[in-house]
């Protein structure tokens, strides 16, 4: 085990290496000038030169890319262009919104779709599967920022519930802290409950027609108990595999989400990044997602084993 | 299995969630702090590096001017107390008033105004219209310091207090000090508020304190001149880049003022009572149609003429600001209608809207059929707005058109490129102009006409140069007025760009703030909570 965990550790290095110099690469080659947004629009062309140099950005494309990868192997992501702060602290300021904002997003996404995907499945045809699978087809179809202003008109101007948009750190208090994550939660989370939901159903389906299940059922032992304890074990795999998978599209998705509730998070740095062609600061956080994401798939490997013992690495 | 404990602390929990407070902050904080959505993200703090309009505006809370434009548009004394110049006009003297301060506690000197006006008048162009005539900028004593000069620059205060970016902020000299091409990393200020650095989210919020140690001056205040008493503690820019985000957090209370409501939720914060929508610059902003006239077709007079016939300052407008009359005025010249030097000398091509005149002039120009690139910013809803006219307009006159439809970020860059349109290059794109650079050539680089040197789109057109140096040598306001008719025919006539109609823009404010006045910067001196 500890084997597989080193090497997949360290299949990450060229993996990250790849994404870097894509990214550089791709960047590079994009049209638009940081020196020129800086400059403004009464700069002279030789002004905007002067800047350019100051900035770096007159080196050739290798010399520029030797000396980012070089910081990085220091675990320096480089300095904004435009705000003069490290890309670190950028992303250290702006970690926290996010960070919480997916887990909550989790928390409520799977503990919403993994029972109604069972439930689901369990009355598979009927009216409650009817039900859940056309909230799931709404999930996928209604776009993210439609749902939030929905939820932001009726929850946060009428109902005046919660706040409409921003952020409360935690620092602040839970309360305020949930407060402020609700709504976004609940808007990230419609597309993930969809996908979970309708994952876990077809899991289920199948696993319910397994013998085993009918054993329970005529040992005597309770719905609940056949449903959650036997049979969602055994379709557990898939449902955590989707469940990794999902976690990119909530990165994609908290680019919107945090834009529609003005919060301060990577998703919002990431767009503004780009807009600005603020290079360091998107190749930083392209960085981070990409290993982030490699990383949440070994942990779902990994969960492999205690939900099947029969996995071993 | 669900029971009846389950069922019920699942229930408390969704109770407990609909009851959660919204974050706020206790009534007396929120009472002394503004809260406020920007234009744009504050994305740097150094307002000669970076020359952003956000920039500026957040610049003129934390630095203060020795001169300040008021509203009648003429620089009034700010951190000076009193100027000479002498009979030749070759030698200004300038004693600053007592009791400045920086943030640090330091005094204002004569040698930390010396050293930041060298680094202002190395970027703006004014500035260095004066260093082209300086002999001598120096620090007499602590509170004196000289400007000697080759010849008179009767403009000079006005370039000391305009409001066009970058302004000539004073900073402590250690500061300022700092090329001009790189970013300064320190914010002491010399003005009302304190930058407050360690609250700085760039892209989320930037946080201003009052400055306890600030004397502001006697007058009433009046844009960016008169006394600029702050009458809360703390102001927080929020940045919101989604426009119905601010309209939601307006009407919630969450927000107290909002830099630019777009048109169209105008009519959303009007209905409710608790929200005021008002005017914010009654300079506005000029919209521009921008050629290229180093490439085809627009290297042809002939055909830049073609499109001034043509245009209907109408639809640009309308496609921005929608039926709301109040947004806009067709403008048939240059600068900002209702200021003291407005003219619309030589503006009657742009009143005709004739589409066969523009055929006649194409086909006089002898247009071979070579394609217009045009470069359109889909990210700015104006300049997108704007190219949809276009593209239409251009196509009804018989002009071939290439739509590059792009971002902004793109357009900063490929416009600043000479080439051929089929090579990199382009034959136009859109913008628009602040009224308040556009009140006359002072600080107005895209009237310019010097070829080479002029703004992108580089005419060359003499006509129009005379006319500024006549503007910029004009000792009486009759000879300014005189030299801004020439100007405005000069580059009507050789068509310097098209201009696409003035317009205005809104802000909003909660019912509970008062104060707020209209100007080219949204200035929290006067502005208070109840």
């Amino acid at each position: 085990m500890l084997g597989f965990i080193l090497r997949r550790l360290l299949a990450t290095i060229p993996v990250m290496l790849v994404v870097g110099f894509f990214v550089f690469g791709l960047l590079s080659l994009a049209p638009g000038d940081p020196a020129a947004i800086v400059a403004g629009d009464q700069a002279s062309p030789e002004d905007v030169q002067r800047i350019r140099a100051s900035l770096g950005l007159d080196q050739p494309f290798l010399v520029r890319f030797g000396t980012w990868g070089g910081r990085i192997l220091q675990g320096d992501l480089g300095t904004s262009l435009f705000t003069n702060l490290p890309v670190t602290t950028m992303i250290a300021q702006r970690i926290q919104p996010t960070l919480s904002l997916m887990l909550v997003t989790l928390a409520i996404a799977v503990s919403l779709a993994v029972p109604l995907g069972v439930v689901a499945a369990w009355r598979a045809g009927r009216l409650v599967d009817r039900c859940v699978m056309g909230f799931a087809v709404l999930g996928f179809s209604v776009p993210v920022f439609v749902v939030g202003y929905v939820l932001a008109y009726v929850f946060a101007i009428k109902l005046a519930w919660l706040p409409a948009q921003g952020y409360a750190p935690i620092e602040a208090g839970v309360r305020p802290w949930l407060a402020s994550l609700i709504l976004p939660a609940t808007t990230l989370g419609c597309a993930y409950v969809a996908l979970i939901a309708r994952v876990t159903r077809a899991t289920m389906l199948e696993v319910l027609q397994q013998d085993y299940v009918r054993t329970a059922r005529a040992k005597g032992l309770g719905q609940g108990t056949v449903l959650f304890l036997h049979a969602l074990k055994n379709a557990a795999i898939p449902i955590v595999t989707v469940i990794g998978i999902g976690i990119a599209l909530l990165i994609g998705g908290a680019v919107v989400t945090e834009t529609v509730f003005a919060i301060p998070g990577l998703g919002r740095l990431t767009v503004d990044a780009i807009l600005r062609r603020d290079y360091p600061v998107i190749q930083g956080i392209v960085l981070l997602f990409s290993f982030t994401y490699v990383l949440v798939n070994l942990v779902i490997d990994l969960s492999y084993t205690l939900l099947d013992p029969r996995i071993r690495y | 299995m669900l029971n009846r404990r389950h069922f019920l602390g699942a229930g408390a929990g969704t109770l407990l969630a609909s009851s959660l407070p919204r974050p706020a902050l206790s009534s007396g904080a929120a009472d002394k702090t503004l809260r406020f959505v920007p234009q744009a993200n504050l994305a740097n703090f150094d307002p000669i590096w970076g020359t952003q309009m956000v920039v500026r505006n957040a610049a003129v809370l934390v630095w203060d001017l020795l001169y300040g434009v008021d509203a009648t548009l003429k620089p009034q004394r700010q951190m000076v107390e009193a100027e000479e110049v002498s009979a030749d006009g070759l030698t200004w003297t300038f004693r600053l008033r007592p009791g400045l301060k920086f943030h640090d506690g330091e005094p204002v000197l004569s040698r930390d105004v010396v050293a930041s006006l060298e680094r202002w008048s190395a970027r703006d162009p004014m500035g260095q219209m004066i260093r082209a005539v300086q002999v001598e900028l120096s620090a007499v004593d602590d509170r004196t310091f000289r400007w000697v000069l080759r010849r008179p620059f009767p403009k000079l205060l006005l370039a000391l207090g305009k409001t066009t970016s970058p302004c000539a902020f004073i900073m402590p000299e250690r500061i300022a000090r700092t090329d001009p091409f790189k970013q300064i990393n320190e914010y002491v200020g010399s003005g009302p508020m304190t930058f407050a650095r360690t609250e700085w989210i760039p892209g989320a919020r930037a946080v201003f304190e009052r400055f306890a140690h600030y004397q502001p001056r006697p007058e009433p205040a009046s844009w960016l001149a008169g006394g600029k008493r702050v009458l809360v503690e703390r102001v927080e820019w929020q940045v919101m880049p989604d426009p119905a985000t601010a309209a939601a957090a307006l009407q919630a209370g969450e927000i107290d003022w909002w830099e630019n409501p777009i048109p169209d939720l105008v009519p959303l914060l009007k209905g409710n009572p608790a929200v005021k929508v008002g005017i914010a610059d009654p300079l506005g902003n000029i919209g521009s149609f921008r050629m290229n006239h180093l490439q085809p077709p627009f290297d042809n007079v002939k055909v830049r003429r073609a499109v001034l016939a043509a245009l209907n300052q109408q639809d640009y407008m309308r496609a921005i600001v929608g039926d709301d009359d109040d947004l806009w005025k067709p403008l048939p010249g240059f600068f900002t209608p209702d200021t003291p030097l407005y003219t619309e000398a030589g503006g009657g091509i742009l009143k005709g809207h004739d589409l066969d005149a523009a055929r006649k002039l194409l086909s006089e120009a002898g247009y071979k059929g070579e394609p217009v690139v045009c470069l359109l910013a889909q990210d700015q809803p104006i300049t997108k707005a704007f190219g949809e006219v276009t593209v239409d307009l251009l196509q009804k006159i018989g002009l071939k058109v290439d739509v590059v439809a792009t971002d902004w970020g793109t357009v900063g860059t490929r416009r600043t490129s000479k080439a051929p349109p089929a090579s990199g290059g382009w034959s136009m794109f859109h913008t628009w102009h602040g009224g308040a650079d556009c009140v006359n050539p002072a600080a107005y680089p895209s009237i310019r006409a010097n070829g080479d040197k002029a703004w992108f789109g580089w005419p060359n057109l003499p006509g129009v140069e005379t006319s500024i140096t006549d503007w910029f040598d004009a000792a009486t306001p009759e000879d300014e007025r005189k030299a801004m008719a020439a100007l405005n025919t000069a580059a009507m006539d050789g068509v310097v760009y098209a201009p696409t109609g003035f317009f205005l823009s809104y802000q909003a404010w909660r019912a509970s703030v008062s104060g707020i006045r209209r100007g080219p910067i949204p200035v929290v001196w006067g502005v208070s909570k109840s």
